[in-house]
């Protein structure tokens, strides 16, 4: 098991003693972003202090180095991911980008009218809306696939919604509001028997978990690298390198293409140069390589033991406030959703801001699950590496106290 | 200066009351009513604001939809406020309420119940909810005004 006590000393956010309305921080939003351990910030730093050249852009030695770096972190990932090649892994800005060109590179290439995109409605907004604008494109449209009564995916409602007009499935493997793990690799298999494409929206599931993408037979797998301690601003999209070339580019400029002229003939570089257009975020692969490699030596399966320790210990404090109505008691992640009883969400984020403890409120955005949990609003608690017991301790406190909410502006 | 001294007890009684029991929620029957659609994109606050102006005074000002308590309270407070003024005393009320939110000095003499969000500052990220059934008021106002109405 790990120690997050250990772990918050690599972090200068804990070892900076910040502190929120004049109280010890809690930071229970790690499903929004992370915090970043010292390695991280040096990878940074070390890139402008030292490093600083242009990826693809000389013939000097500075940026020869750069092009080994970035390509020694396109190695890392395609080892972390158990991918087949390094020129599986696209950089993007993060899994927002990565499923819009998902979405645009390879819907809005081989999308015909008639087509049918398959959904759920607990998917992230950039998981919905990349798919919307593609479907009104093409002339596709989008299917959802039914949720069980705990809002999950199952193989049974996947089977029933597939048909021959399936032609993509995009699902969350980690859900953002409930945090339910999807069977992914069985619903790999059931996609591809209907002879549809899989894209997994990984943004709430690599930081996480250990993942092989062979193992899984996704087509597609899309993360962000500051979900995981990365830097903002970098994110992978893995394809399948046998689709990856055939999808259109939705960026194109410098650094992608292999020729063009006057009359406008134009060709592209093979993947992943292709998707890359415009000098690509140096600083967040540096960052992200180092990240991984942390997240490595603590090791994945640890960090999900560690979650689903501090998952199981929330259910167990917040059901002794009897003051919590919970919405995913039995989903397996560090995701705990949940409401105070009689209070409006965004009420109870501001009462827990008073606290110290930050917490997220709202929709998350996954604005059509708000209709199916029978709510307008919930707060989400997530957790991370270097979230302890005493955190949770802080919040199942707060939320015993929750009548108390309009203490926050007094 | 308000009538009486409010007291933090006082003011969670008000803001609350407004909330569970708002006097002005729910849409208009009558006709005449202007409506413009106020959301957040921090909180989930989304509803309709209604305005009946007649002989440029406020007849009526209502609000339907899902809000905070924050801002539900405050818009429910803010319809008290302008009711019954003209175009020029109600958007002088509203410009002290935000005056007071934004910690700048304010005439707190026409405020009256509206005091009681006095403290939003402290919890920065709802003083858009505290503010924008106020602020979306304020636009009607001024469109109406200019044209006339």
């Amino acid at each position: 098991m790990l120690d997050p006590k250990e772990i918050r000393k690599d972090f200068p956010m804990f070892r900076n003693n910040i502190q929120m309305q004049g109280k010890p921080l809690v930071f229970l939003d790690n499903s929004s972003t992370t915090f970043k351990p010292d390695c991280v910030l040096e990878a940074v730093s070390r890139y402008y202090q030292y490093e600083t050249s242009n990826s693809h852009r000389g013939d000097y030695d500075l940026c020869y180095n750069a092009d080994q770096k970035i390509l020694n972190v396109r190695k890392q990932i395609a080892t972390f991911l158990n991918a087949k090649s390094e020129n599986e892994i696209v950089f993007t800005s993060g899994a927002t980008s990565s499923l819009n060109l998902v979405a645009y590179g390879y819907g809005g290439r081989f999308l015909k009218e008639g087509d049918e995109i398959l959904i759920d409605e607990g998917e992230h907004a950039s998981n919905v809306l990349p798919w919307f604008v593609v479907a009104k494109q093409t002339g596709a449209t989008i299917k959802y696939i039914p949720l069980d009564k705990e809002g999950k995916v199952t193989i049974e409602n996947l089977k029933k919604s597939l048909n021959s007009h399936t032609k993509i499935v995009s699902l969350a493997h980690v859900t953002n509001v409930l945090g339910f793990v999807l069977p992914a690799k069985e619903v790999a298999k059931v996609v591809h028997e209907a002879g549809a494409i899989f894209c997994l929206d990984g943004a709430q599931s690599v930081p996480h978990m250990k993942i092989d993408v062979q193992d899984l037979d996704c087509d597609f797998l899309c993360f962000s690298g500051h979900k995981m301690c990365g830097p903002t601003g970098i994110g992978v999209m893995y394809g399948k390198f046998d689709l990856l070339k055939e999808m259109d580019p939705y960026l194109v400029g410098g650094g992608m293409n292999d020729k063009f002229n006057s009359c406008g003939l134009f060709t592209y570089l093979l993947p992943p140069a292709r998707f890359e257009a415009g000098t690509i975020n140096i600083e967040g692969i540096y960052g992200l390589g180092a990240a991984i490699s942390y997240l490595e030596k603590i090791g994945m399966e640890n960090i999900n033991a560690h979650e689903k320790e501090l998952k199981r210990y929330a259910i167990e404090k917040l059901k002794e406030t009897d003051n919590a109505i919970i919405y995913n008691e039995n989903s397996e992640s560090g995701i705990v959703t949940f409401n105070i009883k009689d209070v409006f969400a965004q009420d109870a984020a501001t009462f827990l801001n008073s606290k110290g403890i930050a917490c997220r409120s709202g929709q998350h955005c996954a604005k059509i699950l708000n209709e199916f949990l029978g709510t307008p609003a919930t707060v989400r608690a997530s957790f991370y590496i270097y979230t302890t017991k005493e955190d949770i301790d802080a919040l199942a406190d707060a939320v015993k106290h929750g009548k108390d909410f309009l203490d926050a502006y007094f | 200066m308000p009538t009486f001294e409010l007291t933090p007890m006082m003011m969670r009684e008000i803001i609350m009351d407004h909330y569970s029991s708002p006097r002005h929620k729910g849409i208009p029957n009558g006709e005449g009513y202007e409506k413009l659609h106020a959301s957040s994109t921090n909180c989930i606050d989304d509803f309709d604001l209604y305005l009946l102006v007649e002989n440029g005074k406020v007849k009526d000002a209502k609000w339907e939809g899902v809000a905070c308590t924050i801002s539900s309270a405050s818009t429910d407070i803010m319809c008290d406020r302008v009711i019954g003024n003209d175009y020029k005393t109600a958007l002088y009320v509203i410009q002290q309420y935000l005056n007071m939110i934004e910690e700048k000095e304010y005439d707190d003499s026409v405020l009256d119940e509206a005091l009681v969000f006095m403290n939003t500052g402290k919890q920065a990220a709802r003083i858009h909810c505290a503010t924008m059934g106020w602020t979306s008021m304020r636009e009607m106002l001024e469109k109406d005004e200019k044209e006339g109405k």
